[in-house]
């Protein structure tokens, strides 16, 4: 058994190290921007989601707010930057910290409660902030920041002439989320979350630190999820609080591990690698119409997906896999 | 504005609180619910006041189709139920914005006038408009209606077993899509009422829905899931908590004053005001 496990992670590792490469090498075939467009955002879908499902797949304490920690790394390194001047890798750090911070806070109330209770509590904070960031003057209200061009440099994190930097800094936070999990599953944390989710009482029973493993699994999810927020930001040069924190963001956040499998190693990238690219696809070829039958073929193929699939995409590979990827 | 928070509240009390099933497309279902009202002033002359019973009746079909053609199977996902019921409504939600956008525009649209808007009454030297007083009556008819159905009909016990335990349930012979499917069906009726009422003081367009469900999800959480009173109490509350919290900050922060107590209410009890589960 445990030569089988020991087998299977080392294949896995081998699979992402196959995939990173030759996600390294697809610019050199895809020249097109657009197409590189979609591929940064479905990497960085792919990030947020792995890192997402940290807390809610493997701890099992269901997040619909983290578009809060996602807001905090975008703005943490965007006033940073356009108020003090300093450079986009420390504010991405600070980001990082700061939203890790944030999320041990609110977890020391949070964590006592349970099902539903605590999913509100998650969406309400996330709320919170957003209304807190869309009245903060200082920070730019409702209009947010614009990012001002201070150059094409690695030391500036920006980038005018070509997407390929933000290319490879998605594929390396992807990189990170991922070996990040997979390091995690076979560690202590890995097996406490793991039992702290399907029986919390029996865990506290054996030993396990409930509440601290679920202050673990918050802080590294949280701070993930900044560096995202952050990348984010700079990618676009300009945030605002609802494109960066609204409640939309949590669900979309969710939605590729979901689908792809919540609480497996494997699923958020499955899930983005298919959601994304067809989210962007049908609403650059269908959305034109402004009429929403984008959203029509969206909202159809999440509920396709949810009902045909609910253990997620993963479990379309073969049975063992699937079986090992659960446990 | 308490009462018709409560009066979203309850069809979703029913839904979530009742039958324990997270349903993300309650906005959506008030959404639809207006603008049945609005059509059916547009063109029908009906005012929205009088066509709420037949919104209600529309809706409950509609709710009870819903549970059968698409939730009856998301909960009978084994594996992480939770997640499916979430985003199956979700999506759901997203696919019911854009039917209301492909087929109703963007545009906003409102009732310009309803035998009773404009109106006012004077209650002891206060005057209420009246949309929001017949709005008040309902919400509090509805509740009470509710309640009384809950807890002293056969159908309310069979829908409180069918939750416990849909397996012995069956072995009595009570058909659970059944049940749920009525549940279902009285819950949309529910918000049907309140978006006919609403449909006369709010605008409406496609993605109406979204800004009051949260407040609904959080009316129900806060009274406590499973209790039909707490949901009442939540609304009511939420709506004081709003008035107070808009004297004191900027209204466009009036929200923070609702999510702020709710946090508070679960910190002090995790099951809320009321609740059983």
């Amino acid at each position: 058994m445990d030569k089988t496990f020991a087998a299977r992670r080392r294949r896995d590792l081998i699979i992402a190290a196959v995939l990173a490469g030759l996600a390294a090498l697809a610019p050199l075939v895809i020249k097109d921007v657009y197409v590189q467009n979609i591929l940064i955002l479905t990497l960085m879908y792919a990030a947020l989601s792995q890192s997402w499902n940290i807390l809610s797949g493997y701890c099992g304490q269901i997040s619909l707010g983290h578009a809060l920690y996602f807001g905090i790394g975008a703005y943490t390194t965007e006033l940073l930057f356009t108020k003090f001047g300093v450079l986009p890798w420390f504010g991405m750090l600070a980001g990082g910290v700061i939203a890790a911070v944030i999320a041990m806070g609110l977890g020391y109330p949070f964590f006592r409660l349970r099902g539903h209770y605590f999913v509100i509590a998650t969406i309400v904070i996330a709320e919170i902030g957003l209304l807190l960031f869309q009245n903060w003057e200082w920070a730019g209200a409702a209009m947010g920041i614009t990012i001002p061009v201070r150059g094409d440099s690695w030391l500036k994190f920006q980038f005018m002439r070509s997407k390929l930097p933000y290319f490879y800094f998605a594929l390396a936070l992807c990189s990170l989320a991922w070996f990040v999990t997979w390091w995690l599953e076979d560690s202590k944390w890995g097996f406490w979350w793991r039992a702290v989710k399907d029986n919390p009482e029996a865990a506290e029973s054996l030993g396990v630190v409930v509440f601290n493993s679920k202050m673990g699994a918050a802080a590294v999810s949280a701070f993930l999820v900044a560096l995202g927020g952050a990348f984010y930001a700079q990618f676009l040069a300009y945030i605002d609080p609802e494109s960066v924190m609204g409640f939309q963001f949590s669900l979309l956040m969710a939605l590729p591990a979901v689908l792809g499998g919540i609480g497996t190693l494997w699923g958020p990238v499955l899930g983005a690698a298919i959601l994304i690219p067809m989210t962007e696809l049908t609403r650059s070829y269908i959305g034109g119409s402004g009429r929403g039958v984008d959203l029509i073929v969206y909202g159809a193929l999440i509920v396709a997906i949810s009902l045909a699939l609910p253990q997620g995409l993963v479990s379309l590979f073969s049975r063992s896999k699937a079986k090992g990827a659960t446990r | 504005m308490g009462l018709l928070y409560g009066l979203i509240a309850v069809g979703l009390a029913l839904i979530f609180g009742l039958m324990d099933v997270t349903n993300f497309a309650h906005g959506e279902f008030l959404m639809i619910a207006m603008y049945m009202s609005f059509f059916l002033f547009a063109f029908f002359a009906i005012d929205p006041l009088l066509s709420a019973p037949l919104v209600a009746a529309a809706m409950f079909v509609f709710g009870a189709v819903v549970y059968l053609l698409v939730v009856r199977f998301a909960m009978r996902a084994k594996a992480n139920a939770g997640m499916v019921q979430i985003f199956t409504t979700f999506g759901l939600a997203i696919l019911m914005r854009g039917l209301a956008q492909f087929f109703f525009t963007p545009d906003y649209r409102s009732i310009p006038q309803s035998f009773a808007g404009g109106k006012t009454v004077s209650v002891a030297g206060i005057f209420l408009p009246e949309p929001q007083l017949i709005g008040a009556a309902v919400s509090i008819a509805a509740f009470a209606g509710l309640y009384f159905f809950i807890h002293r009909t056969d159908f309310g016990r069979a829908l409180e077993a069918t939750r416990e335990d849909p397996g012995a349930v069956a072995l009595v012979g009570i058909d659970k899509n059944r049940v749920f499917a009525f549940g279902w069906g009285l819950g949309a009726a529910l918000v049907g009422l309140a978006g006919a009422i609403m449909a006369v003081f709010f605008y409406i367009y496609p993605d109406v829905g979204a800004s009051f469900a949260l407040i609904a999800y959080v009316t129900v959480a806060l009274g406590g899931f499973g209790s039909v009173f707490g949901a009442f109490a939540g609304g009511i509350i939420v709506g004081l908590v709003e008035a107070t919290t808009a004297l004191v900050l900027p209204p466009s922060l009036k929200s923070v004053g609702i999510y702020a107590v709710y946090l508070l209410v679960v910190f002090i009890r995790p099951r809320g005001l009321f609740g059983s589960m």
